[in-house]
């Protein structure tokens, strides 16, 4: 019996390091890839940084407004002025859509007179 | 242990009956015995010494084994395992109140030469010089064959010039990653942002340090990692900042200016929208400080916060808004303007003559320093100051810049009774034209108190009471007849509603005594009147306006057009529908049927 539990012993103390040793690898493992993820991510937030500086530098005013001023034939564009505001009261109404025809009435210009104005 | 006797009884008494000597039997044994000591001890020894030489053996080859693998791993960086981000960068964005990059970090490389490791310098000179023309080679050629051992050559190179220089391809010149703060949008906004430099400098790192304006004064903020990258929010608005500072540069060129600041300003919120000087410079590529002459000469200087100037009638405004809030005048009042006003050796004269009397109204609409100094005199040389005290126009203002506390306001030496008459109307007492905004805020926004800020707020600073809303109300009445039918009618613009005053003051000389041909021309405003919104200021700095057949100083014809077209602009950008004036029929009485 005394055997049996020291050999018990000895393969859970043996089954314990195994775990041990694989949990040691896995958290290495896993502080690596964390470690490569974030060289990643700090890789993005330097490209990120790259395209927002280049995005602010390629819509910054002066050339914006350079590129209105060169484009003007086809966009038109020009600075907001305050003669740009309207008020809902100055837009027309829609002009309503012609009503279906439900009795139409034919008429026809064959019997008309040569010299005679059509309507 | 039983020990063998040396002489065993039974043995000896056999030896006697041989007649053989029992004493060799003794020394015999006694020999054994010793052999069997010896061995023994020798045994132990031998063990011992095995032991201990294992012992060395492990502890050595353990020592070698670690030497050696430590020889042989990959070189890698000692990492600290606590948790965190360690991906944001070195110092945060700073963004204007839409969210648009005022300033951001870019990666680059700073160039470096290590003259030992050298093959050829002659030829590495020559051709750095090719790459980068400001660089002399001779100089260059002399520190690669002299004693150093190492010398920056570039702090900042670009991807294209680091693949140039890579191209030499001597292992002497080798490069270094830099974080370089970078302003997209270049001059604009220049005052405000300051730039930044190199603090303390290593091979693999260099600090980003602010050297003026909001870097500098929140440069732990923006390098504080607890932040997590979040950016610095301005208040500045970019497309108004942009549209405001087109119409100045255009307005200065116009009006043959040395120098302009405008500043467009919040008046419940305090928050500065917009704010320019000119000259400026690019924070890319900071310009030096001069070392002569005089600094507001130089780009670097702000004029709407550092520059602190006798603004003139702008200031007619508060004279007559205290007579009015203390009860001693109302709109209508009539005070004697009649000139000139003689007080002790000092002569207080008017434009043009005026008449006899105005009303306060028209006190502030054609501009009267005589009537304007009488109502001084009513409030008193104590109460004035109070009053400007108050409206923060006796000490620095309180700006988020570094700058800010240079712009200490000048003040008489003492409050004299002609310090009081010529305070009144703007003379003696100098100020920036950011105090100017803030105390035109303050009092046209209801009566309380604002102060300036670069920071995007989120609501109004409701501060200390000024005026009654009432006498807020007259005051922007007045402002807004000053453009209908006063000296700034060129600030009209159609449907803003525009209130406001102008100010062109002679330019003080450093001897003493006033410039006869030299004043800053200003207009202070405010928009709409109806329900203010925004304060509007425009300093023109030596204008004068060539197109009629003398020459115009005055600021209805310099400072005035030019805030005029900057509302225009400006005003849309900030969200303002133009409204329809409702003015009362003239001669038309409504009857009842």
């Amino acid at each position: 019996m005394k055997g049996l539990i020291h050999v018990m012993a000895a393969l859970a103390v043996m089954g314990l390091a195994f775990w041990a040793y694989q949990e040691n690898y896995k958290t290495q493992q896993a502080l690596r890839e964390v470690r490569g993820l974030h060289a990643q991510i700090g890789a993005a937030h330097a490209r990120l940084g790259v395209l927002r500086a280049e995005w602010a530098y390629l819509n910054r005013p002066d050339r914006l407004r350079d590129l209105a001023g060169l484009n003007f034939d086809r966009l038109g564009l020009l600075p907001l002025k305050p003669e740009g505001f309207g008020s809902i009261g100055a837009v027309a109404y829609p002009i309503p859509a012609l009503l279906p025809i439900t009795d139409p009435v034919e008429i026809s210009s064959d019997a008309m007179n040569p010299g005679e104005e059509p309507l | 242990m039983i020990r063998r006797p040396l002489r065993p009884l039974a043995r000896i008494l056999k030896a006697r009956e041989r007649g053989e000597n029992p004493d060799s039997i003794a020394r015999e044994n006694l020999r054994l015995r010793h052999e069997e000591m010896r061995d023994k001890a020798r045994n132990r020894a031998e063990g011992r010494l095995l032991v201990l030489g294992m012992t060395f053996f492990l502890a050595f080859s353990m020592i070698g084994a670690r030497m050696g693998a430590l020889a042989n791993m990959p070189a890698q960086e000692p990492r600290s395992t606590a948790s965190g981000s360690p991906i944001i960068g070195q110092r945060a964005d700073i963004t204007d109140r839409n969210g648009r990059l005022l300033a951001t970090n870019f990666e680059t490389y700073a160039l470096y030469a290590q003259p030992p490791q050298m093959i050829d310098p002659a030829r590495a000179a020559h051709e750095l010089v090719a790459i980068f023309p400001e660089l002399n080679e001779e100089r260059l050629l002399r520190d690669f064959t002299g004693e150093r051992r190492f010398l920056w050559v570039r702090r900042q190179i670009s991807p294209e010039q680091m693949q140039a220089v890579h191209d030499i391809g001597d292992p002497g010149l080798l490069f270094g990653p830099r974080e370089m703060r970078l302003y997209p949008n270049g001059s604009l906004a220049a005052h405000i942002l300051g730039g930044a430099s190199y603090g303390r400098e290593g091979v693999d790192s260099a600090e980003v340090i602010g050297v003026a304006g909001v870097e500098r004064q929140f440069d732990a903020f923006l390098r504080d990692p607890a932040n997590e990258g979040a950016p610095l929010e301005l208040s500045i608005d970019l497309t108004v900042q942009a549209a405001m500072e087109q119409v100045l540069h255009g307005g200065m060129v116009m009006m043959n200016a040395k120098g302009a600041t405008a500043i467009i300003m919040d008046v419940h919120t305090g928050e500065i929208l917009a704010m320019a000087s000119l000259p400026d410079f690019d924070p890319n590529s900071r310009p030096a400080v001069l070392t002569t002459g005089d600094q507001s000469d130089s780009p670097l200087f702000n004029r709407a916060v550092q520059g602190v100037y006798e603004l003139g009638s702008v200031f007619k405004v508060f004279a007559v808004a205290q007579a009015i809030e203390l009860g001693l005048a109302n709109a209508q009042t009539m005070v004697d303007t009649r000139g000139p006003m003689t007080w002790g050796r000092f002569r207080i004269r008017d434009f043009r003559n005026y008449g006899a009397a105005l009303s306060a109204t028209d006190i502030i609409v054609k501009s009267s320093n005589i009537g304007t100094a009488r109502l001084a005199l009513m409030v008193g040389i104590d109460r004035q100051r109070a009053f400007l005290e108050r409206l923060g126009f006796l000490a620095p203002t309180t700006v988020e810049m570094v700058e800010a506390p240079t712009g200490a306001p000048l003040l008489p030496r003492q409050w004299s009774e002609i310090s009081l008459m010529t305070i009144s109307y703007g003379h003696g007492l100098s100020v920036s034209p950011l105090h100017l905004a803030a105390g035109y805020a303050s009092l046209l926004n209801g009566g309380t108190r604002v102060q300036p800020t670069l920071l995007r707020q989120d609501g109004p600073q409701n501060g200390e009471r000024i005026v009654s809303e009432e006498v807020s109300a007259t005051m922007r009445a007045m402002l807004r007849q000053v453009v209908t039918r006063g000296t700034a009618s060129f600030a009209e613009v159609a449907g803003y509603e525009v209130g406001g005053k102008t100010g062109t003051a002679d330019k003080p000389r450093p001897t003493g005594g006033y410039y006869p041909d030299k004043v800053i021309a200003t207009f202070a405003g405010v928009f709409p009147t109806s329900a203010p919104r925004y304060v509007i200021i425009v300093t023109l700095d030596e204008p004068v306006e060539t197109s009629g057949a003398e020459p115009r100083r005055t600021a209805g014809w310099t400072a005035v057009p030019v805030a005029a077209e900057m509302i225009r602009r400006t005003a849309p950008l900030l969200g303002l529908r133009p409204v329809i004036e409702t003015s009362d029929l003239a001669g038309v009485t409504l009857t009842s049927n």
